[in-house]
Order: C-alpha cells, then structure tokens, then sequence
C-alpha cells in the first residue's frame, strides 16, 4: 500500500495538539470530521480578501465573492459527478432533507407513501413523520438484519404503487453499512418510486458519480467531509429542482416580487433563500476539491486496515461484542462495539483519558437502538488521517475500561 | 484524567445497587429520560401516611454515574418526603458545582462530575424522576 498517512496527517493542524499531555486522536468523525489547511486557507482568503455578500452587488468584492462562491458550487458538482446548477447549497445535511420533505413533499398526496429503513438517522425520520402530520402520507419502515443491514427483502414486500420516495442511509451511521444502491433503485424504480439517499456518512469517503446510482436525491454535510460546520448540500434530479416549490421565501430566490404575486427563480437559487454561507460553502469547495487530490482506493484500503486492526484487537478483549457487519465488504470505516457490562458513555468517557475521541450512545438512532434493545453502543468513525497509533491507543482504553469498571 | 471521575467511591455506590429493582405495589411511580443520551430512571416509591418515602426502588438503564447516583438516592430516600428530597437534590448539585457549599454523604462523592458537565445529567436524573414521582 503506498497511502502516506504521515502526509496527510500533516494536513490537518489540529491532529498534532496534545490536550492534557495527550496527542488527540480523533476517532469521532462520523460525528465531525477535522479540517485541512486548505480548507482553512479558502475559508480565510474569503473572509479576508473577498468578505461580501453575493449575487446582489456590483462592487469587486461583491462580484470575488460571488465568483468564489459558485467555484464552490462547481467544486462540490465535480465531487458528484453532477452539473453544478443541481446543487443547492443548505444549512447542512438535515437541512437538505427537510428541504426535500418540506418541497418534493408538498407534491405527494394523502396516502403516499414513504419507505424509509429501522436504521436511519433521526434527521432522515423526523422530517417525513412531520410531513405525515401535515399532509397525511404513510409512512413504511423496511427492517435491519441482525447484521445492521438494510433488509431488502423485506423491503420489496413493503414497497407499493403508492410508494413515492424510498429515503436511505448511504452508510449506516451506527454499523458502518453500505446499502445495496443498485439493489434498491432497481425495486424502487419498479413501482416508480423516487431514491434518495443520505450521504452523511458516505461523502467524506471519496467523490461519487450521483449520475451512475440512479438516484433521485443527495444530501451530505460539509462539517463531515472536511469542510465548515453550516453548510451542506442537497442535489436532485433537475426535472425534479424545477417541479419543486420553494422551501424558505426571502431574497435571492425571487424572479419578481409584487404583493400581488411573487415568482421564483430558477434553481438552484429557488431554493437559496436569503444569505447563504457563503464562507462555509466555499470552505466545502475547497474540502471536495481536496478529497478530490487523494487517491482512494489506497485511502478506502488504509481506513479498512484500520477497521480490521480495531475489530481484531477488540475481539481480544473479553465481553466485547461488534454490531453490525462482521465482513469487510461492503463496508466503511465506522465501528460500532459494546463491552459487556460497562455502559457505552462510560466507555467513551475513559477512552478521553486516553487522547481518544469517540462518540457514545444512540448516535440519533433510537429505533435501531430499540430493534436491538441496546442502551446505546460505542462508535468509532474513521478517516483517511487516522493511523495505527489512534487504534492502539483506543483499544489501550477499553482494555482498561474493561478492567476497572466491572 | 478520567481515572479521577470513575473513583472508587462511585463504581462503588454504581455496584452496591442499593434499591435496584421494582416495587410490588407502589403507590407512585416515575420515568424520566434523558433525550441527549437515552438514559432512562424509573423510580418506584411507597409513601406512608405522612407523604413520606416508606420503600424505594429504582431501575436504571444508563451509565455508571447514573447507577452510582440512583444507588445513593435510595440509600437516603426512606423517611424524607419532598422538601427532604430536595434537600438532597441540593446535595447533589452542590457536589457537582451547580451549587455553593459542602455536600453531604453520600452525594459528596460525586464531586469529581464536578469538571465534567456533559455527564451532571447523569447524576441528577435519578434525583429528577424520584421528583416527578413525589409531584
């Protein structure tokens, strides 16, 4: 393998702090990844060399502004594989689902339905149950596997004609699972119904051809994949941006406002109202473009090493148990184990002690939790920047845990 | 380090588990959850005829601190009625800085949740459904 980890640890300023005699090591990232210097640097050459708002002025930081801003939209449609005029930058991945439910679900009528999965994200549950409430569409819920998997089976019995959308996690956020994509479209498509998936877990693992899955709709975070917190994308289909009415109303999505009559731009404007972040979204072009300069087949294979490195010495720790896929197929770098008789917070809380940031609890996805009947589990989320060091140091820490807390 | 929080005294007031369990026929009971990180209380209380704790019983589904404070609140509920839960909810808080003062036993342990605040909600919650259930 010829991934050079050292070097692109170097990119990253905040992974060579040492925090209370500590080095950090940032093993949360499924929760929030760390930023380059890149990032950093476009972020900072915006604020303060072309800081002014965009699209409306004529002046020349107004115009710099604008510029950066749309090279950013350009940036993050190259890392898709899309034209840019399908991507509308949001507040973050949330806010791009809500967008979808509040705008595409305006379109659907009483007795729609929505299929959705047992291991979604409460960000890819709670917009469609608030849908329901307004506009009285059904929702399904296709089970998980004892793997943590999306049950496909079950789900083409639960697919019906009045299945509009299926709404999917890219890659579980708890078990580090990859949906069958192909699998999905192809039984979704069957009964004409929309796909879209969630790729907060999935965009910061490398750029995607959104074209090639057949998909309908993307959302993923920038503060996940490198980039500003405040800011995220949603892509879709353009016949689908231009059916959609506006989701917030204010400026910059008009065509022409009288109080008589408002019309609407066109997208991705439509669905920009008022003042974006423009610096965060320009961060993200430049976290995409980043992501872009790295090669990932040798980064995937890095990450799962890791994984292997971490399920290997977590098996050998008495009353340690993995949820989710034991295989490395079709899987990404995030971990999911619980350690008999020692709750997960308090995994996670001795784990500090040792430098080790990881993230502990339902990860906002109680159902899934419940289907298990789990009080929670501890998650480790990896990135291309972890090393053999940050496992070493993790399993170190439960070993301990392990040790003095039962 | 957090060896300093995960001191002897609360692994061993989680492990003692005093009152832990359900009651047959309670006169009130309580659940309280906390949304941020799915911990769950459920204290089971018998009161006598003054409105004051007869027999408690507490189940926890949560972490050590929340055991630990559960397993302390039992300890000392018997014979206090509101105003003496309170008293130890104030305890409490004081042995995790949210309040001036000394804290008594056996709240006083806890003080090393002091620098930790994401985790004071592990050792109130218990404290909050006993509340509820006496509301």
């Amino acid at each position: 393998m010829s991934f050079d980890v050292a070097a692109v640890r170097r990119q990253f300023p905040i992974l060579s702090q040492i925090i209370g005699g500590k080095p950090v090591h940032y093993l949360d990232n499924g929760a929030s990844a760390q930023t380059p210097d890149v990032v950093l640097d476009a972020v900072r050459v915006y604020e303060t060399t072309e800081r002014a708002n965009v699209l409306r002025g004529v002046h020349r930081l107004a115009e710099r502004a604008t510029e950066a801003y749309e090279n950013a939209r350009v940036e993050v449609a190259t890392f898709l594989g899309v034209d840019p005029l399908e991507v509308v930058f949001t507040g973050g991945c949330t806010a791009a689902i809500n967008l979808v439910a509040y705008s595409y679900g305006s379109l659907l009528k009483p007795g729609d339905r929505i299929l959705l999965s047992e291991l979604e994200h409460h960000s890819n549950i709670v917009p469609w149950q608030l849908l329901r409430s307004r506009s009285g569409i059904e929702l399904d819920m296709v089970p998980v596997t004892v793997e943590g998997r999306i049950d496909l089976e079950a789900m083409a019995k639960l697919l019906t004609p009045r299945t509009r959308l299926v709404s999917l996690a890219h890659i579980s956020n708890v078990t580090g699972a990859l949906v069958d994509v192909r699998h999905v479209v192809e039984l979704a498509k069957a009964v004409g119904a929309k796909v879209m998936l969630d790729g907060a877990q999935r965009a910061p693992h490398g750029p995607l051809d959104l074209p090639a899955l057949g998909i309908d709709f993307y959302a993923f975070a920038g503060h996940k994949a490198y980039g500003p917190n405040g800011v995220g994308v949603l892509w879709a289909r353009p016949e689908l941006l231009e059916a959609m009415p506006p989701f917030h109303g204010g400026g910059s999505m008009i065509g022409r406002v009288t109080f008589a009559e408002t019309t609407f731009a066109p997208p991705p404007r439509r669905f920009e109202a008022g003042t974006p972040p423009i610096g965060p979204a320009i961060g993200l072009g430049a976290a995409c473009k980043w992501m872009r300069g790295l090669d990932w087949a040798d980064a995937h294979a890095h990450e799962m090493a890791l994984v292997q490195r971490l399920m290997d010495g977590l098996q050998r720790i008495d009353g340690t148990q993995i949820f989710g896929p034991a295989s490395l197929q079709n899987r990404y770098p995030v971990v999911s184990f619980l350690l008999d008789g020692v709750h997960p917070h308090d995994v996670a809380q001795t784990l500090d002690s040792f430098g080790v940031s990881v993230r502990a609890g339902h990860h906002c996805a109680q159902p899934l939790m419940d289907r298990f009947d789990l009080d929670g589990t501890t998650r480790v989320s990896m990135a291309p920047y972890n090393d053999n060091t940050d496992i070493d140091a993790l399993l170190t820490g439960v070993e301990h845990a392990a040790r003095t807390l039962r | 380090m957090n060896d300093q929080l995960y001191q002897d005294r609360i692994v061993a007031l989680a492990k003692a588990k005093t009152g832990a369990g359900k009651l047959s026929a309670p006169t009130r009971s309580a659940r309280r959850d906390n949304p941020l990180c799915g911990d769950r209380v459920t204290i089971d209380v018998r009161l006598d005829g003054d409105g004051r704790i007869a027999e408690i019983a507490q189940q926890v589904r949560g972490c050590l601190l929340c055991q630990a404070s559960a397993s302390a609140l039992a300890s000392v509920a018997v014979g206090r009625d509101r105003a003496g839960v309170e008293a130890v909810r104030h305890d409490a808080e004081k042995a995790i800085g949210r309040a001036d003062g000394q804290p008594e036993e056996p709240f006083a342990a806890f003080a090393p949740v002091k620098a930790h605040k994401a985790r004071h909600e592990c050792v109130l919650l218990p404290i909050e459904a006993l509340q509820d259930a006496l509301s």
